[in-house]
């Protein structure tokens, strides 16, 4: 037996709600396992246990109609569909494959060494002068210091990832303002985007041309290589970008927890972990059923949009003890921040690596952060992250290593 | 006596010490022929047997002969201060006339066919390719061998690679410095194989210098003897946390992770399935049973590091950097 599911109005992309998700996701979740949104016609759930469950099921939940908004069944997507994300298993296996191998442990243990010099710079220049904005000095300086170097960018025009990745995440909500602001120079950055995949254009050495020797030896063809590099660059620079800032805010309104973290800064990585479930850079996917299904007792036909809150998940206090709070000790552990199952995101490490150092680094020289103002929002239909957030922190008096 | 064995259909056949010789520094060579004097069963060159030493040591050592003669087999064993016995055995009390159980030979290291070849041996990991040089040279194949060691009068068989000429490139690390295997490995033209042997930092620093092609072009065998061990099973074992001074059980259906946690050490951790690297944690003592799917083999072996979501232990103990 199946209930019907409630009906909401809620338009997750307004800018009511992306000002302020969190009690409207409460709503969304003590309404059932899953609704229905009347505004675009579609399923979604907040609730751990249904958003894990459909992330962890790709035969049923497809990514292949797009991770958005948009029926690529429908609808004409804005850019060719991404070769991993926007895809289904098998052709998605193979490719992800060959991204795992490229993004491998091995791999982003050797970036740790170029990584975290970097850090470490940046963060004692800033604690040098005691007071700084955590995003615009830092959460968006220090990716875009490693993260292209690490693919082997070119240098000239860089300026454009940030702009390209707020194109993606804007790209899989509704056709609003936001995204029509996003879209403003389209053409500009795609024709950047597009150049600096080519093989010509990487640098030896850098992640990029690794995925290039994959099609050198025929694994995949040139058209997916240069596919794959747009994936990293998509994917790759606002999430962290969005991430580092989102911990260094929420670590600076949890003043006891910044207390721990100083104390001990080896609990950096579980910090940016809790972070992540706290504040969920990524808010929302998308998937697309591909058969009849039943979700947490409601029954879904084939061919539906449903909408998964990820960061309502990670909010949930089905799952999560004080979910609101951020406890950097907590067993973070299933926050589905990153996706989970076979589209699990592929660069979480490199992500990891990042928040590690830059809180570690951090976590070492500053004994207090204190906010100087608030943190201002900069609303993106799936990104949640600041555009400012202007700090004072307290140098440590010296510390034994 | 060896309870748990290779492939049932292994052959295992006593040998006798025909010679033993000191060829250089801490390595000694042993002659191994049959007490007969039949024939040993045939190998390539890359092949390895295990030698069935004290106390049922089991070691493995590269065949370095000439695999046209079968009435000896020849190894080279350096001695390891740092070995668990298998050398200090060989060196201090294995004497020519005494027997030894030997078993294989078996090949994981195979000579493919290629029109070029580039060789890198690191000390003592320069047995296996004596025999792949001398095929290569024989076959017209162009090939060149840079081989490293901590000394020149630590590097065996300098002897005999001297007839080669500047094909072979000789970098004791006292005078020459560190292997350029970049500057080495950049010689490759289109269809050369990469076939290294030595320890695990100038593999890995192999590996690197390959890049991405490493999977295609490189072929490696680690020399460090691997002590044989249980495989597969879910059956019990210790884990010794080292940073947190504490020691779990992992049971049958247990998972290292839920062990640790129920511990109350934190540890990060995300899909449970290998699939995603989150639990990553150095080994520190024991041989991890990799489960995941995101090591590449020579990881594996190496065995310094396992996702603990999934990953086991073959044996009885791990020690973990936790
Ligand atoms: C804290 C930063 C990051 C967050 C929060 C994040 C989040 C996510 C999420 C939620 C997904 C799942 C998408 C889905 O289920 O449809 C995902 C997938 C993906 N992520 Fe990340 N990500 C981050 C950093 C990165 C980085 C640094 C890279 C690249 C190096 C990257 C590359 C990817 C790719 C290529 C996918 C698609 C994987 C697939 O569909 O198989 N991400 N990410
Ligand atoms: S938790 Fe993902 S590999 Fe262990």
């Amino acid at each position: 037996m199946t209930d019907p599911a409630p009906v909401l109005d809620d338009d997750p992309f307004s800018d009511d709600f992306l000002a302020d998700p969190y009690p409207r996701h409460e709503r969304i979740r003590d309404a059932g396992p899953v609704v229905r949104l009347s505004r675009y016609g579609i399923w979604a759930s907040a609730r751990h246990e249904q958003v894990f469950a459909a992330l962890t099921d790709w035969r049923t939940f497809s990514s292949a109609s797009g991770v958005g908004l948009a029926d690529f069944r429908k609808e004409k997507p804005w850019r060719v569909p991404s070769l991993l994300l926007e895809a289904d298993p098998p052709g998605h296996t193979q490719v992800r494959e060959v991204m795992a191998q490229v993004l491998s442990p091995r791999r982003v243990r050797g970036l740790r060494e170029r990584f975290a010099p970097v850090a470490d710079e940046l963060v004692s220049d800033l604690v040098e002068r005691g007071s700084f904005d955590a995003v615009r000095d830092l959460a968006e300086v220090f990716p875009l210091r490693v993260f292209p170097d690490a693919v082997g960018l070119p240098e000239e025009g860089r300026e454009h990832l940030l702009r390209y990745g707020d194109m993606a995440f804007n790209g899989f909500g509704p056709r609003n303002d936001l995204f029509g602001r996003a879209m403003a120079d389209a053409e500009q950055v795609q024709a950047w985007i597009t150049a600096a995949c080519r093989r010509e254009n990487l640098a030896a050495g850098g992640l990029g041309r690794d995925i290039w020797a994959f099609a050198d030896t025929g694994t995949i063809t040139q058209e997916q290589a240069a596919m794959l590099v747009r994936s990293l660059l998509s994917a790759g620079v606002d999430t962290t970008v969005y991430a580092i800032g989102n911990a260094l805010a929420a670590l600076t309104a949890h003043p006891g927890q910044w207390a721990r973290l100083h104390d001990d800064p080896t609990l950096a990585k579980h910090a940016f972990e809790e972070a992540i479930r706290y504040e969920s850079p990524v808010q929302t996917f998308f998937r697309t059923t591909t058969r009849t299904t039943d979700l947490g007792g409601v029954w879904i036909g084939p061919g539906e949009k449903i909408l998964l809150f990820l960061g309502a998940a990670n909010r949930d206090p089905r799952k999560w003890e004080n979910p609101h709070t951020l406890e950097i000790t907590r067993r973070a552990a299933g926050h589905v921040g990153f996706g989970m199952g076979v589209h699990g995101c592929v660069g979480q490490q490199i992500a990891r690596l990042e928040g590690d150092v830059v809180l570690s680094a951090l976590a070492e020289r500053a004994a207090t952060l204190t906010p100087t103002a608030a943190p201002v929002l900069r609303p993106n239909n799936t990104l949640r992250g600041f555009s400012s957030a202007p700090i004072q922190v307290d140098k440590a008096t010296v510390r034994r290593r | 006596m060896i309870a748990m064995g290779g492939p049932a259909a292994e052959k295992e056949f006593v040998s006798v010490v025909r010679d033993k010789t000191v060829v250089a520094d801490g390595v000694v060579t042993l002659e191994l022929g049959r007490p007969d004097g039949s024939p040993l069963p045939p190998w390539r060159p890359g092949a390895h047997v295990d030698l069935i030493l004290d106390r049922g040591l089991v070691r493995q050592y590269s065949l370095c002969g000439d695999p046209a003669d079968l009435s000896a087999y020849r190894v080279g064993v350096l001695r390891e201060p740092a070995g668990r016995g298998g050398s200090a055995y060989v060196h201090d009390t294995l004497a020519v006339g005494d027997r030894v159980l030997t078993r294989g030979p078996r090949n994981h290291f195979a000579l493919d066919d290629a029109p070029s070849y580039l060789f890198v041996a690191g000390g003592i990991g320069i047995t296996p390719l004596l025999p792949m040089i001398v095929e290569a040279d024989t076959r017209n194949s162009r090939w060149s061998l840079l081989y490293g060691g901590r000394t020149r009068r630590s590097m065996a068989f300098l002897d005999v690679l001297e007839r080669y000429g500047d094909r072979v490139l000789v970098h004791p690390q006292d005078t020459s410095g560190l292997l350029d295997l970049r500057g080495f490995v950049a010689g490759c033209t289109n269809g050369t194989l990469v076939y290294g042997c030595g320890p695990e930092p100038m593999l890995a620093a192999l590996e690197d210098a390959c890049g991405v092609r490493a999977r295609e072009i490189l072929r490696v065998e680690r020399f460090s003897p691997k002590e044989e061990v249980h495989t597969g099973g879910d059956g019990a074992f210790d884990v010794v946390l080292a940073r947190s001074g504490l020691t779990v059980k992992v049971g049958p259906g247990q998972t290292v992770l839920e062990r640790v946690e129920a511990a109350g050490v934190n540890v990060l951790s995300s899909c449970q399935e290998g699939t995603c690297g989150t639990c990553e944690t150095d080994v520190l003592e024991g041989t991890p049973d990799h489960r995941d799917s995101l090591l590449t083999e020579d990881e594996r072996a190496e065995g310094t590091t396992m996702m603990i979501c999934v990953s086991r232990c073959l044996g009885e103990r791990l020690v973990l950097d936790l």
